[in-house]
């Protein structure tokens, strides 16, 4: 069976950045490392008999993937600057939205592999047990991931250009990233608590619409913001 | 098959289009010959649809389907292979690489290896093979001989006249300041100067030479 032709260059576009961050792996490779490093400043630097690593672990998970997000989301639209592919992009007669869902798709592949690596050893460096929870804090992680991600990858488009398009990606798009950053934050630590899944059920829908809202705001303006 | 009316188009106070209308048709090769400033690139990405002209209208029978395009960046993946390269581009037309390709454009033995790996001259020869994946009926040239050497240049300029003689039903628009290799490839020439055409017309069998002065001549 055929894929409908949006959905078709869809996937061809986030293949084929998946395909180059393959063959490069330079980018994963630094946020892996940077979400390593960071888990083991905090694993060294944090006093265990001031706070509890229950308590601590849900930010600090949530901090360092996002930092890594932003590491990571940098690169979504730096590799269409090299050659000028973007341009050929532009000119092909596929939807913009086929371009930033293929983008939003590659993205999300591409920051859950950083979070694949980061819950782990999160669990490992705070001898916090996940695995019980594992299915809802998947849960939690899938809806913040989308919603930083969404709004990451529309700022990484408007940002490309820019000289200081590492610092200006960052700095726009925290602000927008604290909402979800919290919610999941929230979510995490009663999940890490043993505490059941209707406990978080609030945040959960304050992520799951954040998602709606945001994909949604994103397939609207990503046009005008790669327009000339 | 490609027509411009009255296009307008400015950055802050730089005029880069200022009223240009021209049509090309079939089998028509025009080369728009202008200095660095003059809005030919403009131009080329306003019938492309890549930049949206704040006055007038362009117009290519097909719509984006129908362009391939050309310029001085490759529009390539260094880290894809040849062939890699050709299959994305192609799957976003909605076709498969036409299997003689590349030995047409003497990419064969290249097609497995990284675009980051080729010289100059094949890499353009991969973008020409990007362009023409899905058979455009419009090209569009953006300065397709920077940074090309003598013979790499040759060699291009014989590709893209097989290009235009193929089929019949071609046409192309090809924008430079190199005067000399753009006129062997031209039906029709025209001269730019501060967003405007000077001259427009036939090449009607003149010369590099002869075209070089008119243009000297045209736009000093």
């Amino acid at each position: 069976m055929r894929l409908p032709e949006p959905l078709r260059h869809t996937w061809a576009v986030a293949s084929k950045d998946l395909l180059i961050e393959f063959r490069s792996r330079t980018a994963i490779i630094s946020a892996a490392m940077f979400v390593v490093l960071v888990l083991l400043v905090f694993t060294f630097a944090r006093d265990p008999t001031a706070v509890a690593a229950i308590d601590l672990a849900p930010s600090i998970l949530w901090v360092t993937l996002t930092f890594a997000a932003v590491l990571a989301l940098n690169r979504a639209f730096q590799l269409e600057l090299e050659n000028q592919a973007l341009d050929g992009l532009l000119l092909a007669p596929i939807g913009r939205s086929s371009i930033y869902l293929g983008k939003l798709i590659a993205n999300l592949l591409f920051v859950g592999t950083v979070e694949l690596i980061g819950v782990p050893l999160l669990a490992l460096f705070f001898n916090i047990s996940v695995w019980p929870y594992a299915a809802p804090l998947a849960l939690v992680i899938v809806l913040a991931t989308v919603g930083f991600v969404s709004v990451g990858t529309l700022f990484s488009a408007m940002t490309v250009r820019t000289r200081v398009s590492e610092l200006l990606l960052a700095v726009l798009v925290l602000p927008f990233m604290i909402p979800p950053l919290m919610w999941a934050a929230r979510a995490t630590g009663p999940l890490l608590a043993g505490r059941p899944l209707s406990d978080i059920t609030g945040w959960l829908k304050m992520l799951a619409a954040y998602d709606i809202v945001f994909v949604g705001l994103a397939l609207l303006l990503f046009p005008a913001t790669v327009n000339e | 098959m490609l027509l411009a009316e009255q296009l307008h188009h400015s950055f802050g106070a730089v005029r880069a289009l200022d009223g240009i209308s021209f049509s090309v048709r079939p089998g028509q090769t025009l080369a728009i010959f202008g200095p660095n400033g003059a809005g030919k690139t403009t131009l080329l990405k306003v019938l492309a649809g890549l930049i949206r002209p704040q006055k007038g209208r362009a117009h290519v029978e097909g719509g984006r389907r129908a362009i391939g395009w050309i310029g001085h960046q490759a529009q390539l993946y260094n880290q894809l292979t040849v062939r890699e390269n050709l299959r994305f581009w192609a799957s976003l037309y909605d076709v498969v690489p036409p299997p003689e390709l590349l030995a047409r454009l003497g990419l064969e033995e290249h097609a497995d290896r990284p675009v980051r790996a080729l010289s100059r001259g094949l890499v353009q020869r991969v973008a020409i093979a990007r362009a023409l994946v899905h058979d455009p009926a419009v090209l569009l040239l953006d300065e397709p001989f920077t940074g090309l050497d003598r013979t790499a240049a040759e060699t291009l300029g014989r590709l893209l006249a097989q290009h235009a003689d193929a089929g019949g039903g071609r046409a192309t628009v090809l924008v430079t300041h190199n005067v000399e290799e753009g006129t062997g490839l031209a039906t029709d020439v025209a001269f730019m100067r501060a967003g405007r055409f000077v001259h427009f017309g036939p090449r009607a069998g003149r010369g590099a030479q002869q075209v070089s002065e008119e243009y000297r001549n045209a736009i000093a």
